[in-house]
């Protein structure tokens, strides 16, 4: 069976075509190469096999790399792309990212260009398919909490989750104190504990911190993993409505927030409030807005539709999408624009721990 | 020389995303604008239509809007509703410099 990668090269200039044959033969992974020089034929090539990379040149007729890239990372989102092009132009390399390709390359001129964009491609073609230990970055809290407890060490850990931020004491393999937001002590350790995302950094140990937990670190790590398991067991259990009301209502407790709506797609008329009275026509025009606005961002190859921002004379509102969930959040018409954008991001941080 | 430029055949081109900004009525034509010719006029229509429409629809929910900003990763599209038409602003983003302010 061949195992060996397969590369999709798509330009319309055949010489070019047989050019980067013959420079991606030398990878040492040696891939098997296809080539094609138009847009519709490179998505029949990709209909009819599977390919681990395509390269692809911006600048064609009929249908231009933009075009090609917007329906192939739909449409194969596992496939990595990479853009090979002459045209340089900061615009071009935004929208490119923009879209989600994986690389941006302009066309290599000297040998040391093609050395290293051919250790790019090698790398972009080994990643995910290595096996193995991963970073730090694939570790639980958990996990690292106990690295610092067992190795009997003393540090402050810093965990960020969006705009949110907390600290961990430990102290000679003790936890001694945490804080979140107004939360202090064991409360605070299984607040951050229940966070799904997020950043950490080690900081210098606070020796002359006071002592606010007096628990084994064991004994915390366990009640916190009961506490989630509870909470996993309640959102399975049933009553959806309840378990997505409260953080709802969570969500309404930020500064200047005046209502929320979240709206799952797919599902008709499932949508959960919380500071409106008839959210029916709010949800409508939030979900009719999104649609419209990605149909339209696709027409103009401008990206994934980030948020909208829409300015009343009474009161503001926000529209964006976190995971399969769509959100409307009415805003505090005195809140300007750059401090919604802000909230935003602290509500959907809040949402998502 | 001129034979041979008859038949060459044409440079594929790339269609930028433009700065500037158009002003549509309340039927959705376009009355003036600063967009290059180059950019398609259906595409300048087109984003006309969907803001106009976002306006009229949110109205209709209950939620009169006197601007609308549609953010994403390359283009800033930026509507302010005029007397049931609108004034359309659209600013490219590159990752050096935020969309401008219109």
């Amino acid at each position: 069976m061949d195992t060996r990668h397969h590369i999709l090269l798509l330009d319309d200039d055949p010489d070019l075509l047989d050019m980067y044959r013959e420079i991606l033969a030398q990878l040492p992974s040696r891939p098997e190469i296809r080539t094609a020089s138009s847009g519709s034929r490179a998505m029949a090539l990709l209909e009819s096999e599977p390919f681990r990379l395509l390269i692809c040149d911006l600048k064609m007729p009929k249908m231009d790399g933009l075009q090609v890239l917007s329906i192939v990372r739909r449409k194969y989102p596992q496939l990595r792309t990479v853009v090979l092009t002459s045209v340089m132009d900061e615009q071009f390399r935004s929208r490119v990212y923009a879209l989600g390709v994986d690389m941006f390359w302009q066309k290599p001129g000297s040998e040391p260009e093609i050395k290293m964009f051919l250790e790019c491609l090698e790398s972009l073609l080994g990643r995910e398919a290595d096996s193995g230990f991963r970073g730090l970055q694939s570790k639980s809290l958990m996990d690292i909490i106990q690295l610092e407890c067992i190795s009997q060490s003393s540090s402050v850990l810093r965990i960020t989750n969006g705009p949110l931020t907390a600290k961990i004491w430990i102290q000679n393999g003790d936890v001694i104190d945490s804080e979140a937001g107004d939360l202090r002590g064991e409360s605070a350790f299984q607040k951050i504990l229940s966070w799904k995302t997020g950043n950490f950094e080690t900081l210098p140990a606070e020796p002359s911190r006071p002592r606010a937990i007096s628990k084994s670190y064991n004994a915390l790590l366990l009640e916190s993993a009961q506490a989630l398991d509870e909470s996993l067991d309640v959102a399975t259990a049933g009553s959806q409505a309840k378990s997505a009301a409260l953080p709802l209502a969570q969500l309404s407790q930020v500064e200047g927030v005046e209502f929320v709506l979240a709206i799952k797609p797919g599902q008709p008329s499932h949508h959960e409030a919380c500071g409106l009275e008839n959210p029916q026509p709010m949800a409508d025009w939030a979900q009719q807005s999104l649609q419209r606005f990605d149909a339209l961002g696709d027409r103009l190859h401008a990206g994934a539709l980030e948020q909208i921002e829409g300015l009343g004379p009474q009161r503001h509102v926000a529209l964006t999408r976190h995971g399969d969930t769509e959100f409307c959040v009415g805003w505090k018409h005195s809140l300007g624009v750059d401090q919604i954008r802000e909230l935003m991001k602290k509500v959907i941080a809040l949402w998502a721990s | 020389m001129g034979l041979l430029t008859l038949f060459a055949k044409p440079a594929p081109t790339l269609l930028r995303l433009p700065t500037g900004s158009f002003t549509v009525d309340r039927q959705g034509c376009v009355l003036v604008g600063t967009l290059p010719s180059i950019f398609p006029a259906q595409l300048v229509r087109d984003i006309g239509q969907q803001v106009l429409t976002a306006f009229r629809e949110a109205e209709s929910a209950q939620l009169p809007l006197a601007e609308l900003i549609i953010n994403y990763p390359s283009l800033k599209i930026t509507a302010r509703e005029l007397r049931g038409g609108a004034i359309v602003f659209l600013s490219p983003r590159t990752p050096y410099g935020p969309a401008s302010q219109p």
